[in-house]
């Protein structure tokens, strides 16, 4: 066994008991790097000497005398290497979003979530692969080159944070953050056979997440297990004052919710859940999973969330109207790409960003504002913010009865580079199972819960409101009773 | 052959003025907000430079600051408000948007009373909502190339938009208006309100209609005037021009025009073809704001005595005219200082006599050296000290005048002033009989004038003994043993 294949928390310990240093691992991990990411693409930028460098610095810490009991050495993050989404703003370390028009932006800031991260110990190993600005299911939409499934390097890895799902899935770190507005962190894990966390809006902060739909964006981990996706949100969650939506309610210790138990667990299973078009793979993985958790003790019955049926519509009102305003700051005039052979002001903000923004990205940015201008408002951003409310209401009053909702979480396993590449509308469905929770701002998680044609499929396990130590629990429970997530992809 | 008949016309403005607000930080972010005494692009951050990532954070002094404002404008303060996003390109706007409010601004429904012509008028208040200022450009000629230069020091400093009713009739209300306004804000201390920095911006609009029509004229929008009376020359200009276009028979079309300052005309800009597309939305970055009562409550309570309030009470209980107490409270810097001058005695007696040393001579100081009040080294305790001297009769009226001069000049006090100038008044009557014996004898003429029955003459009599004494001797002592000595 190979460095690279040990999970968060049992390098964590390796470390603790100095049986192995953070530049042991980090090198590991920049090896293994250097063996598979040509084939699976996961990185945009590997930040080998800051790794390197950070890695020996938390290493004098941990083992040195003089800095011994330093904040460091107490995270079980310390020393661990990993990787962030290219969403996140990283001070000094280029950071693009996937797009051409930050191609050679380096920020001034660090994101809420680096710091936290940074002040942990961790080791940045670099920048992950994902769909321009996240706007994709598939990390086809990267202006720089798809990235590759570790379990099939034909297939795509999901999106939009399908690099980071597959930097996790190819054992290229041992954990990644990635950004979910519409399901770009469940999805890619789904479909990488990782774990993938979206928290309730508000509990990790979008400091320095670099927006796309604000109302719906969120922040969270992709782990090999759910222990260490409790370890990383331990770091994550927690009130933040530069982030007015941010939640200021106490963080729990989530590595106390992984009870191996169900007993007295009550779990909705909505049939609008089960849409048209899932592969039979999926539903039967997603059938024999509820038999497991039944087994486990929970009660399980059927539901029904009507407003279901509307939710991917509202998104794409909501999402793109949000973007239009949130990518107008991209107009060369201070950082990023900026046509300079233009003639007149409105000549180079025209050319920026017809030359930096991909076709996604435009056509998103001409659905939102569309949806905004004067005369169209009310029949859809308005229309679609009463829908939103009724999709909330939907999930309220599931929860007044149920601790958890499970479902799948994509209705198709990994598909192939290039198959809905030209068809958006399909590509969007991607996302049908996800969208409700950012609809709602409710947690949702991702495990691996089978195989079907020989790729991984999700259960999605959605809670209440800062009901994560409830999700962690039944996907811990899960788990634990089953040998999916000891599966790795053959490379 | 007839006589065409001048149509009279009826004329319609509306102002919408821009406040920035004097707060130590930005409106989302910690920098500070004094962009102007800055080097260009110093007081930034990513926040205010719209860094990919940044989330803004409400300053809530700016929002303390326009409840005040909203409060003594008599404005409704709705409990829920919200910002909103307003879209629109330009270098000097960072994300592409403001942050602005749209439908559910912090004030609504007020008015703010003015008087022109002894005419008093209220003009409503439709609406003031907070906002974010922009960036400033600057188009120069570097190196032999014409380029436009960008400082973010001004971008996010807090503004709040007060929109007024169409109820201005004439230019000499508008600046009234504005002058009530700019007052109020430096009253409350939220603002300096000077237009030459674009700490105030106003823009006006304005319409002429046939007098008693029930349809409104065509709205034109005259922008770039910084100072108060150019607002009112800019409306003078407007409204005579649209008169002129109307006789002769021209239709006017919605349009923007800019004051041009050397030429004094309005110039024309460019056509409003319907609204500008701003297509707002709720701002998903911040929550709504929910004002609860109790802190409105608490800004209520901390709201200085308003200028209307304070000028009626001076002339209710200092018995001044309405003008002094208009000029008294034209500043809360002056009303301060005339009641601190009076200090303890409120008597109108000394009210009067404070005001018309604050009037007269302060102010004719002041506007001398082209100094504000704040500026006066004569402190308003020393005032009242001078008053004293006089009152109790130790120092003429006339040499009074020669010691504020000494203090407004450098600041020492009065008595110490007198004492040094040999000024106290003789009031001493062994002194001055030997002045008065000396005076009689020189003036043998208006003496026997005077025995004649000429009156006027003791007043000659008098002046030789004031002049005598350099102007120091009691006047009521004299006269009386001038007449003691003739009879």
């Amino acid at each position: 066994m190979e460095l690279y294949d040990l999970t968060l928390k049992e390098a964590s310990e390796k470390l603790r008991k100095h049986e192995v240093s953070s530049l042991e691992l980090t090198e590991a991990q920049l090896r293994r790097i250097e063996e598979v990411d040509e084939k699976v693409k996961a990185y945009l930028s590997v930040t080998a000497d800051l790794a390197l460098q950070q890695a020996r610095l938390v290493d004098a810490s941990m083992y040195g005398e003089a800095s011994s009991g330093s904040s460091q050495l107490r995270s079980p993050l310390a020393g661990i290497p990993m990787a962030l989404k290219d969403v996140f703003s990283t001070r000094g370390v280029r950071t693009t979003c996937g797009s051409k028009i930050l191609e050679n932006f380096v920020p001034i800031y660090d994101a809420t979530v680096a710091q936290r991260l940074k002040q942990a110990g961790t080791i940045l190993l670099g920048k992950t692969n994902m769909d321009e600005f996240a706007m994709g299911s598939s990390t086809e939409n990267s202006s720089y080159f798809p990235t590759h499934n570790p379990w099939d390097l034909e297939t795509v890895p999901g999106g939009s944070s399908g690099g980071s799902s597959a930097a996790v899935a190819a054992r290229e770190c041992f954990f990644a953050l990635g950004s979910d507005t519409g399901g770009s962190i469940r999805q890619p894990a789904s479909l990488c056979g990782v774990v993938g966390l979206k928290p309730t809006y508000g509990r990790v902060s979008r400091y320095g997440l670099v927006a796309f739909a604000s109302s719906l964006d969120h922040v969270g981990p992709f782990t090999r297990t759910v222990e260490d996706c409790a370890l990383v949100m331990n770091c994550l969650a927690g009130h933040d004052e530069r982030d007015s939506t941010s939640i200021n309610a106490p963080v729990p210790d989530y590595t106390k919710a992984l009870i191996p138990d169900l007993k007295g667990i009550r779990l909705a299973l909505p049939k609008e859940y089960f849409v048209e078009g899932m592969d039979p793979g999926v539903e039967q993985a997603v059938r024999a999973a509820v038999t497991k958790l039944e087994e486990l003790g929970a009660e399980v019955d059927e539901v029904s969330m009507p407003h279901t049926k509307y939710a991917l519509s509202t998104y794409y009102i909501i999402a793109p109207a949000e973007a239009s305003a949130n990518l107008a700051r991209y107009d060369g005039v201070k950082y990023g790409l900026s046509d300079v052979d233009a003639q007149t002001m409105w000549e180079s903000f025209f050319q920026t960003r017809d030359k930096g923004f991909g076709k996604e990205v435009k056509r998103r940015i001409m659905i939102g504002t569309y949806a905004l201008s004067s005369g169209y408002y009310d029949a859809y951003y308005i229309k679609a913010q009463k829908a939103r409310t009724m999709i909330k209401g939907d999930f309220d009053k599931v929860y007044e009865k149920f601790d958890a909702i499970i479902c799948a979480t994509s209705p198709t396993v990994a598909f192939k580079i290039g198959a809905k590449a030209n068809d958006p509308l399909a590509m969007y469905l991607s996302d049908v199972l996800t969208i409700a929770a950012n609809m709602s701002g409710v947690p949702g998680i991702s495990v691996p819960c089978g195989f079907s044609e020989g790729l991984p499929v999700g259960l999605q396990i959605l809670g209440p409101v800062l009901g994560e130590e409830k999700v962690l629990r039944v996907a811990y429970a899960y788990e634990q009773a089953t040998n999916w997530h000891k599966q790795n992809p053959p490379l | 052959m007839t006589v065409a008949t001048e149509t009279e016309y009826e004329v319609v403005i509306g102002l919408e003025t821009h406040i920035q607000l004097q707060t130590a930080s930005k409106m989302f972010c910690g920098c500070s907000a004094d962009y102007a005494n800055a080097a260009p692009n110093s007081h930034v951050c990513p926040v205010c430079l719209g860094m990919p990532g940044v989330l803004p954070v409400i300053n809530s002094k700016a929002i303390e600051y326009i409840i005040k404002l909203g409060l003594a404008l008599h404005c409704e303060i709705p409990e829920y408000s919200k910002f909103d996003r307003k879209n629109y390109f330009y270098p000097d706007l960072v994300k592409g948007y403001q942050i602005s409010q749209f439908d559910l601004p912090i004030c609504i429904n007020g008015w703010l009373e003015i008087e022109v012509e002894g005419r008093r008028k209220r003009i409503g208040i439709t609406r003031i909502h907070q906002e974010e200022d922009t960036g400033k450009l600057t188009h120069t000629n570097l190196n032999g190339e014409e380029v436009t230069l960008v400082d973010y020091n001004r971008s996010g400093v807090p503004l709040m938009e007060c929109v007024s009713e169409p109820d201005i009739s004439t230019p000499a209300e508008a600046r009234a208006y504005l002058t009530k306004l700019r007052q109020m804000v430096r009253w409350l201390g939220i603002g300096t309100g000077n237009m030459d920095e674009g700490a105030l911006r106003c823009d006006a609009n304005v319409s002429i209609m046939p007098k008693g029509s029930k349809v409104f004229g065509t709205k034109i929008e005259i922008k770039n005037m910084n100072s108060i009376s150019a607002v009112h020359e800019a409306l003078g200009f407007e409204i005579k021009r649209q008169e002129e276009e109307l006789q002769a028979g021209a239709v006017l079309k919605q349009q923007t025009r800019g004051w041009d300052e050397e030429k004094r005309v309005t110039v024309f800009q460019r056509l409003k073809e319907g609204s500008s597309d701003y297509r707002y939305f709720p701002e998903p970055d911040l929550p709504p704001l929910q004002l609860q009562a109790d802190y409105l409550a608490q800004i209520r309570t901390s709201l200085p005595e308003l200028p209307e309030a304070r000028r009626d009470r001076f002339i209710q209980e200092y018995d001044l005219s309405l003008y002094e107490a208009e000029l008294l409270t034209g500043s809360r810097a002056t009303a301060d200082w005339f009641e601190e001058s009076l200090g303890e005695e409120k008597t109108p007696q000394r009210a009067r006599a404070t005001a018309n040393w604050i009037l007269n001579e302060l102010f004719a100081h002041l506007k001398e050296k082209g100094a504000e009040l704040d500026e006066a080294k004569i402190q308003p305790r020393q005032l009242a000290s001078l008053i004293d001297l006089v009152q109790k009769g130790t120092i003429t009226p006339k040499s009074a005048k020669e010691v504020f001069e000494e203090m407004f000049a450098t600041g020492r006090e009065a008595a110490e002033i007198v004492k040094e100038k040999g000024l106290p008044q003789l009031s001493d009557e062994a002194a001055l009989a030997t002045v008065v014996d000396k005076v009689i004898a020189e003036s043998p003429k208006a003496v026997a004038d005077f025995r004649a029955g000429k009156e006027a003459s003791l007043n000659f009599l008098i002046g030789g003994v004031m002049k005598a004494t350099r102007g120091t001797a009691n006047k009521d002592v004299v006269t009386r043993l001038l007449r003691e000595k003739l009879s």
